[in-house]
């Protein structure tokens, strides 16, 4: 609902705050800068492809939290080699 | 008597810590308990002036560290009521002139001749911040529904964490129900969920609390004050009592807290 809204611009104020903070208080308890998380991402791309054939673009990594605890969940999708091998 | 030491803390400045400590204290003396508060703030010194008491000042907290007076000569007593007293700040030092464990000592000394010592920390997570919460047994976090204050007392609460400061509890300070049912002001809930801290209690929004700060009387000494109330229900919460969040408003955001938070 959320991201949506925001875009429109005529979500509440409170919206927009509770928002805001969630990423904010994310960034701040794992001293992680937005830009890092996606240096962090591509790195991962990196390692994992070395390995498994992997498709880039599907890649999903985000925070979740539980409490005062981060988890920071990652998504990566094989492409399956049954198919992709003929 | 082995006294607690509760230290009230935000990060953010002007979330109104000191009116806290002074009402919070003010409600355990009157529920019979012997109170000493501590301003931890040294260079801008202010729990003398919300308590009326800046006119008694002759020794302050750095004359007990560094020697020049008894701890008994810079508490001044509260002359309400029977048994609550104020160590005063230093107000032409600055925060380095007192040490971590200079407060650990001077706690220690007080242990045994109060039941609750209350420290006023400064804003910042700095010296005077480290001072303050050297010696607790117990952190209250303050904030307001605002997102600097959230944010700043976030960051406070990872530092407690880190030094293991418990256990830790928030209060919701400056809260405005219209407001939050237009929409317009974090609720009590969006606030737990993103701090997920014990609540110990929560604030009414109040022009009273500046009429009270102009008088020197904190609220906890007027019957009829909601947020006087809300202060002493800290008290009676402290005191191990069970006392229900104050309802706010009409919008029921409270009873949700009640059914169980996500």
């Amino acid at each position: 609902m959320g991201i949506l809204n925001l875009f429109t611009g005529n979500k509440k104020s409170a919206g927009s705050a509770r928002e805001r903070l969630k990423l904010v208080l994310i960034h701040d308890r794992t001293d992680l800068a937005p830009g890092e998380l996606e240096s962090l991402k591509d790195e991962l791309i990196d390692v994992i492809s070395r390995y498994v054939d992997i498709d880039p673009s599907a890649v999903n990594i985000q925070f979740a939290k539980e409490g005062r605890a981060q988890r920071l969940i990652a998504d990566i999708p094989i492409r399956s080699k049954s198919t992709g091998r003929r | 008597m082995t006294a607690k030491v509760v230290t009230i803390t935000s990060g953010k400045g002007g979330v109104g810590k000191t009116t806290a400590v002074a009402n919070i204290a003010v409600g355990l003396a009157q529920l019979g308990q012997r109170v000493v508060c501590i301003d931890g703030d040294i260079g801008l010194r202010n729990l003398d002036v919300l308590l009326g008491l800046e006119n008694r000042i002759v020794y302050d907290l750095v004359d007990v560290v560094e020697g020049r007076c008894r701890l008994r000569q810079a508490m001044i007593r509260d002359k309400r009521l029977p048994e609550l007293y104020l160590i005063p700040a230093a107000q032409t030092r600055d925060k380095s002139a007192v040490s971590p464990s200079d407060m650990v000592h001077l706690c220690n000394d007080l242990r045994s001749e109060c039941d609750w010592i209350i420290v006023d920390s400064p804003a910042g997570i700095e010296r005077g911040f480290r001072n303050s919460i050297a010696a607790a047994d117990q952190v209250m976090v303050m904030t307001n529904p605002e997102v600097s204050a959230v944010r700043d007392a976030d960051r406070v609460i990872g530092l407690l964490d880190a030094e293991e400061k418990g256990p830790i509890s928030l209060i919701i300070n400056r809260i405005n129900p219209t407001m939050i049912k237009r929409g317009d002001m974090l609720s009590v809930d969006d606030v737990l969920d993103l701090l997920a801290i014990p609540l110990i209690g929560i604030i009414p929004e109040d022009q009273s609390v500046i009429i009270a700060s102009n008088r020197g009387t904190p609220l906890a000494f007027e019957n009829k004050s909601r947020v006087g109330q809300a202060f002493i229900n800290i008290s009676r919460r402290l005191m191990g009592e069970e006392v229900s969040i104050m309802q706010l408003g009409n919008q029921g955001f409270l009873q949700k807290l009640f059914s169980g938070r996500k």
